[in-house]
């Protein structure tokens, strides 16, 4: 059984549609990303599986139950990282974790989940006093710290800076070497390459492409740019075989400085993707 | 089947929903001890209206036992106050800072937030409720404890009524709105009259429509008169829970 089953999704606004029939199978205790343009159907379907929006249409299976009437055992194997920044109450970091905590059946020890994200010197400290970047760290905390076998991230890093955002990915890849499945969604597309073991790209609420950051669109296979300096300037050649070309040319003598060999990034494949959906 | 724990290792349990309930309802209690000033505040309107009718020939009551008419009234006001406007209001507000939604992807279940919001509620309506009736003991009135409990009965109902309509009118209406609307239910029924002076000839229909009515109205036969409280009081607040609670439950949005 996998972690996430989605066959046909379909989701309308009044006569907007914005989820067109998705699939989707996520194993247990991937990393899964989901990138696409604002808009495209991300935090649809991301809700849809939350449980916190209806379909109109398509079999949707999250951890074996359908989220439409997920019950109390359900939600406490999920964990659902929000966006909300804010806090009407005067509670402290720690009074916060501490609360939800206590809704889940086996959670974390406060003090270490937020040590954990990264939190360590605002324990006492108001969440209203908090920054923007503290408190989607708080987020996080409160995501994970009922142990849930799933955890559901949208967008998780967006405010963070760079150094929060590598201690970050270090806690996702340790909560994925311990097994819990990881549904991401994201603009960061070196995140999606960093975190990734699957991802897909949704434009105009349909699946584009879906595959590994390394062959994602046909990426691995889409050939190289093998560039260098000659004596009439720069010189650059795409070719589907740079090593055969470099190979070539050192043979037949030819001087290669400043010799680069590129392949198409992320962001460019994912660009192209999105740009065809358009 | 689990073996050494990693800290990161899955470890989905069973709670049992009663530790859940407990935790929620000493949060929410928290919640309202730390916005103490504004509890007390609350008390002010129905203080000033319990001495300001009751000792005084300020407005028109019916019969001569001014603190007996007035007291039972503004208890009634009291727990509507607490238990339906500033219940609407909080959880307005808490529904728009996204309090709500966290609490929604929590194990904690919707019919488990209303019932945690319900008890800390009652929590807070029986002491308000009790400090308004010992200041009129003070100024003088005398109620009758022989129908007590019936009385702690239908303060029961009204307020699990009330709770049921604020979490109905929060999850229908953004914040701003759900404050204007619910103070306004609050004005107006207080100056419907039946609190501090005589209601405008509404009948028993008027008496049995609005809880309000029905609840004071219930308050003063028993704790002012002794008597039993009348079926219709019982039958109108019974009602008012059935569908307050239920139109709730069905309607609440976390966010």
């Amino acid at each position: 059984m996998t972690a996430i089953e989605v066959r046909g999704l379909r989701k309308t606004y009044g006569s907007r549609s914005a989820v067109s029939g998705i699939d989707l199978s996520v194993p247990h205790g991937e990393v899964f990303a989901l990138l696409g343009p604002n808009g495209a159907g991300k935090t649809t379907t991301v809700e849809i599986l939350e449980g916190h929006r209806r379909r109109d249409s398509g079999d949707v299976r999250v951890l074996g139950q359908d989220p439409a009437v997920g019950g109390r055992a359900w939600r406490a194997r999920i964990g659902i990282v929000l966006q909300s920044a804010t806090d009407a109450a005067d509670l402290t970091v720690v009074e916060t974790v501490r609360h939800i905590a206590s809704l889940y059946p086996r959670p974390r020890a406060a003090a270490e989940v937020i040590e954990l994200v990264g939190l360590g010197d605002q324990a006492k400290a108001k969440v209203q006093a908090l920054s923007g970047g503290q408190r989607r760290r708080l987020d996080v905390a409160l995501g994970i710290v009922g142990r849930p076998e799933i955890v559901f991230l949208d967008e998780p890093t967006t405010g963070f800076d760079p150094h929060a955002r590598r201690q970050f990915w270090q806690l996702v890849r340790a909560l994925a070497a311990e097994g819990t499945t990881i549904l991401l969604t994201t603009h960061y597309l070196d995140e999606a390459e960093a975190l990734a073991d699957r991802l897909a790209v949704i434009a105009a609420g349909v699946l584009v492409a879906e595959g590994t950051p390394a062959t994602l669109g046909g990426r691995a296979g889409a050939g190289a740019t093998v560039s260098w300096t000659g004596p009439a300037g720069q010189e650059s050649e795409l070719t589907a075989d740079p090593v055969a070309l470099i190979t070539k040319l050192t043979a037949a003598g030819v001087d290669l400085p400043g010799l680069t060999v590129t392949r198409p990034s992320l962001e460019d494949t994912y660009l192209a993707l999105i740009g065809e959906q358009r | 089947m689990t073996t050494e724990s990693g800290t990161f290792t899955p470890a989905p349990g069973r709670a049992p929903m009663r530790a859940i309930l407990r935790q929620q309802v000493r949060m929410e209690l928290l919640l309202t001890a730390r916005r103490g000033e504004a509890v007390v505040l609350a008390m002010g309107v129905p203080l000033l209206v319990l001495l300001g009718a009751g000792l005084t020939e300020a407005t028109n009551v019916p019969g001569d036992d001014r603190l007996g008419f007035v007291v039972p009234g503004v208890l009634a006001l009291t727990v509507m106050s607490t238990a339906f406007t500033g219940q609407a209001i909080t959880t307005g507000y808490e529904r728009s800072y996204g309090v709500l939604k966290r609490l929604g992807a929590s194990p904690l279940t919707r019919p488990g937030l209303l019932f945690s919001k319900t008890a800390a509620i009652g929590c807070l309506v029986a002491l308000q409720v009790l400090a308004l009736a010992l200041v009129g003991v003070v100024v003088g009135w005398r109620p009758e404890l022989s129908q007590i409990l019936p009385a702690v009965g239908v303060t029961a109902l009204a307020t699990a009524a009330y709770c049921g309509l604020a979490l109905l009118l929060a999850s229908l209406l953004r914040p701003e709105t759900t404050t204007a609307a619910a103070t306004l239910i609050y004005v107006l029924m207080l100056a419907a009259g039946g609190i501090m002076f005589a209601a405008p000839d509404l009948g028993p229909a008027g008496s049995f429509l609005l809880p309000l009515a029905a609840h004071a109205d219930a308050l003063r036969h028993a704790l002012t008169e002794g008597s039993s409280v009348p079926v219709s009081s019982w039958l109108s607040l019974t009602l008012w829970a059935a569908v307050a609670l239920t139109g709730a439950a069905r309607k609440f949005r976390w966010e």
